[in-house]
């Protein structure tokens, strides 16, 4: 790695460390499914820029940016099926709440 | 000139950083789903500086638009409370997210304190390039994956929104 890749390393590290943090924390505190989703997706986004970061820094961009494609391709299924489910518990139950979804409580 | 890049890496890094704070920190969804759409630009404009240009217009496009479309139809179709209940979640939230800022700065100050070392491989000379080459003509497998992920997804769209037959 050569020194201006490790100096580019460090910072980048920190603020994805902080991403993850972020959106961990809000899928880890809220009720609502929608906001759990967004967490989700920053959670999401911490990884491609790890992704992206590690490939700018070992040179392997182009298979980076390929695996990329593939993790874009995968969020946008995982979130609108995710969504169409919050739609479909809504239509249920009236809210997003999820104290409130017990229906297959034991 | 070096030291002007990185500066600007870090500037946008930590707008990145306090936008997805907002993204969480804000009480309306609405303000949310914008929130997490400058986000995605943010991180747009990043890729673009670490040579990943294609994966970059991905991002933008799909990420920052059209899941921002998906979050914000699916905000507006879920019915508003009440403004007795509106209230009560706004003092619940606060209860729950007021940790998040001062966890934030205690790992930062954790993190900048820690110094990790990594031992990244050094690139062979024969890497290839072009991300389109890598993708079609190295990893066709993961075409036919994203293709099956997609076809899933629309399946389970389907069964999510069939309509009951009527008897």
């Amino acid at each position: 790695m050569s020194a201006q890749a490790l100096t580019l390393f460090w910072p980048f590290c920190l603020f994805i460390v902080v991403l993850f943090v972020i959106g961990f924390y809000c899928l880890l505190v809220t009720f609502n499914l929608i906001r759990a989703l967004i967490g989700l997706e920053l959670l999401i986004k911490a990884v491609t820029l790890l992704l992206v970061l590690v490939g700018y820094v070992t040179a392997h961009e182009a298979l980076i940016q390929s695996l990329v494609i593939t993790l874009i391709v995968m969020e946008v299924v995982i979130i609108a099926v995710a969504a169409g489910i919050a739609l479909g518990l809504h239509r249920h139950n009236k809210n997003l709440d999820t104290r409130q979804l017990r229906n297959l409580k034991g | 000139m070096r030291t002007l890049a990185l500066n600007i890496d870090i500037v946008i890094l930590f707008l990145m950083a306090l936008a997805a704070l907002w993204t969480v920190m804000t009480r309306s969804l609405l303000r949310s789903a914008i929130g997490l759409a400058l986000t995605s630009a943010m991180l747009t404009i990043l890729m673009f500086r670490l040579h990943a240009p294609l994966a970059a217009v991905f991002e933008l496009s799909v990420c920052s638009g059209l899941i921002s479309v998906v979050f914000i139809a699916t905000i507006s179709v879920t019915q508003p409370m009440s403004q007795e209940k509106v209230l009560q979640h706004m003092r619940d939230r606060l209860e729950r997210f007021w940790y998040l800022p001062i966890l934030l700065v205690l790992i930062g100050i954790v993190l900048s304190f820690v110094n990790f070392k990594f031992n990244l491989s050094v690139p062979l000379p024969e890497i290839e390039k072009d991300p389109r080459v890598v993708l079609w003509n190295q990893r066709p497998l993961d075409l036919l994956g994203q293709i099956i992920m997609l076809l899933t997804g629309v399946f389970g769209i389907i069964i999510l929104f069939r309509e009951a037959k009527q008897k």
